[in-house]
């Protein structure tokens, strides 16, 4: 039998190869301790440096939770004006903005991904794009969209009504709930994908019209991943900056526009502590939302 | 409900023609009108703002390109290798942690994640102090307000977009094509450019497009980073809508900054059908 070409392949060639294997399988290995570094040491630095006994954020001095304690007295350091009663009330903002926005995204949402997986009607390619379409578009576009569109409309009132109106919760809502829904109506159309069409189908059959089909059948079933489309919902509402930046009237901030005006400031250990929190606060939602979805969708 | 289906999706579509299609195109029609007293828009039409966008404005044009290439390119040079090693931890346990690891930084608010390398990059910040207690440098750099700190925070911001889809890829990558590669006489190199990288594309592609588009549009990083010289198309089309802005010039660039989205849009769709067909 004649010696097939890989056997002939000189030397230097193999050696080679075991070069190239050994420096992959180290760069390998490397690659994942800078990148668990790169994306860990900021948040460690940053909860770090909210304990500090000193101000300066070069080095560590000793163990300190007196910045916590401004936090809750007012004091924000270096001359900074800085109310707790309003941070709350940011927050209670958030909370309120986001429940509300949540309810409306959830129920628009969910309706448009049964519509889209049960319904037959014309247009259904144009109908998706326009459902991707605000989930890549940039944050900056969007945001400056609404602001100039509520300007006109604001404007157009005031010219036929006499009554000026002013952005508000009501501008923070409607554009909350106009990113959220898109978010929703994907949770919930991978979880009608994954519903057996037969079920509706034999509820028919043995009688049922539409609408109890719907509240007995269909909506039990797809109730986790509702569920799951309003928790995120929540989340991004929560989390959004950019467009609320441009659409939150005076008196109306939220927890993340509030915490913007701190971070643009300087460095503080008061910012750090205030920081620290949200992020635990975050941590905790999310974990808590994300084992209720593991739940609701393991006994589903 | 299966004759109701178009009545059914009617409020949503109402909702988003009304407050998603339209300020869309009152962001276009404005872009070609005229700068009003106080920033808003007038008539009569022009292409002014275009013309601007084109002219001094398109060395930060060029440079938020610039920028959201190299973010994804060091993406996709860290992500991928981290990806792959995730996938292929071989208990299902290691496998989730060390997913997981990669996940959990980004429940945090992204203005926080953002600031948190200002404590690192500031002049008396953490880096700062701990090369200067080494020795090692006698003056503080100044590494916060550069093009610099935007690319690391672009990075720090947008890796995780890159690692999910890839990891996704390669688990369901088998392996035993490496295998059969090496029987049929390739050797390491070659099994993974023509074995790995073709049939892991798909994630690489979807992980690329995830992040070069939020990078391009990106405004909380370079306003929190990038000072006055890492300015990118996102800070200059809000800063045209404070009290001395200019409305329509803000739209133009949001046109511009929306068709270099649809293009890369378009370069993914067209990439991800040409990988698929071949």
């Amino acid at each position: 039998m004649a010696a097939s070409p890989q056997l002939l392949i000189n030397e230097s060639a193999m050696r080679r190869n075991r070069l190239v294997r050994r420096l992959g399988k180290l760069g390998l290995w490397l690659n994942p301790v800078f990148a668990y570094f790169f994306l860990w040491a900021p948040i460690l630095i940053l909860v770090l440096f909210s304990f500090n006994e000193s101000r300066s954020v070069a080095s560590f001095t000793g163990f300190t939770l007196k910045w916590y304690n401004n936090i809750l007295h007012n004091v924000m350091g270096a001359e900074r004006a800085f109310s707790t009663e309003i941070m709350l009330n940011a927050f209670r903002n958030s909370l309120f903005v986001g429940a509300i926005a949540t309810a409306i995204s959830t129920v628009l949402g969910a309706m448009i991904a049964l519509a889209m997986a049960r319904g037959r009607f014309p247009g259904k390619g144009l109908l998706d794009g326009l459902l991707f379409l605000p989930v890549v578009i940039p944050e900056i576009t969007q945001a400056i969209s609404l602001a100039i569109f509520f300007k006109v409309a604001f404007d157009w009132i005031a010219v036929i009504s006499g009554e000026r109106v002013f952005p508000g919760f009501h501008t923070i809502i409607m554009a909350h709930v106009t990113f959220n829904i898109s978010y929703v109506a994907i949770v919930v159309r991978a979880r009608l994908a994954d519903m057996d069409p037969q079920l509706e189908e034999a509820a028919n059959d043995l009688g049922a019209n539409p609408w109890r089909t719907f509240w007995r059948v269909t909506f039990p079933l797809i109730l986790p991943g509702v569920i799951a489309g309003a928790l995120l919902a929540f989340t991004l509402s929560l989390d959004d900056f950019v467009i609320t930046f441009f659409t939150s009237g005076v008196g109306t901030s939220t927890l993340p526009v509030f915490v913007y005006g701190l971070l643009k400031l300087t460095v503080t250990p008061e910012v750090n502590a205030i920081s620290t929190i949200m992020m635990v606060l975050s941590t905790l939602l999310i974990g808590i939302s994300l084992a209720l979805q593991g739940r609701s969708a393991s006994r589903a | 409900m299966r004759e109701n289906g178009a009545l059914l999706a009617l409020p949503t579509i109402l909702w988003l023609a009304i407050l998603f299609v339209l300020p869309l195109i009152f962001v276009l029609i404005f872009s070609f009108m005229s700068r009003g007293r106080g920033g808003v828009a007038i008539m009569p039409f022009t292409l002014d703002h275009y013309g601007r966008t084109f002219g001094i404005f398109f060395i930060i044009l060029q440079r938020s390109i610039g920028l959201a290439a190299l973010t994804t390119l060091i993406c996709l040079i860290v992500g991928y290798p981290l990806a792959f090693f995730i996938s292929t931890r071989r208990r299902r346990i290691v496998q989730q942690i060390t997913l997981f690891l990669v996940i959990l930084p980004f429940w945090t608010n992204f203005l926080i994640r953002t600031y948190s390398w200002r404590i690192l990059l500031g002049e008396e910040g953490t880096i700062n102090g701990i090369l200067l207690s080494l020795g090692l440098i006698s003056e503080p750099l100044s590494l916060l307000n550069t093009q610099l700190a935007v690319l690391i925070g672009l990075v720090y911001g947008f890796l995780p977009f890159m690692v999910l889809p890839i990891f996704a890829s390669v688990e369901r990558f088998d392996f035993r094509y490496v295998d059969a590669a090496h029987d049929l006489g390739a050797n390491d190199t070659r099994a993974f450019l023509r074995v790995v990288l073709p049939l892991t594309l798909p994630g690489v592609l979807a992980g690329c497009a995830l992040v070069f588009i939020p990078s391009v549009g990106a405004f909380v990083t370079p306003d929190l980073l990038g000072g006055t010289k890492g300015l990118m198309i996102g800070n200059l089309i809000n800063n045209q809508f404070g009290g001395s802005g200019n409305m329509p010039l803000g739209s133009a660039l949001s046109v511009v900054m929306m068709t270099i989205v649809m293009i890369s849009l378009l370069v993914y769709v067209f990439a991800n059908r040409r990988n698929s067909g071949a």
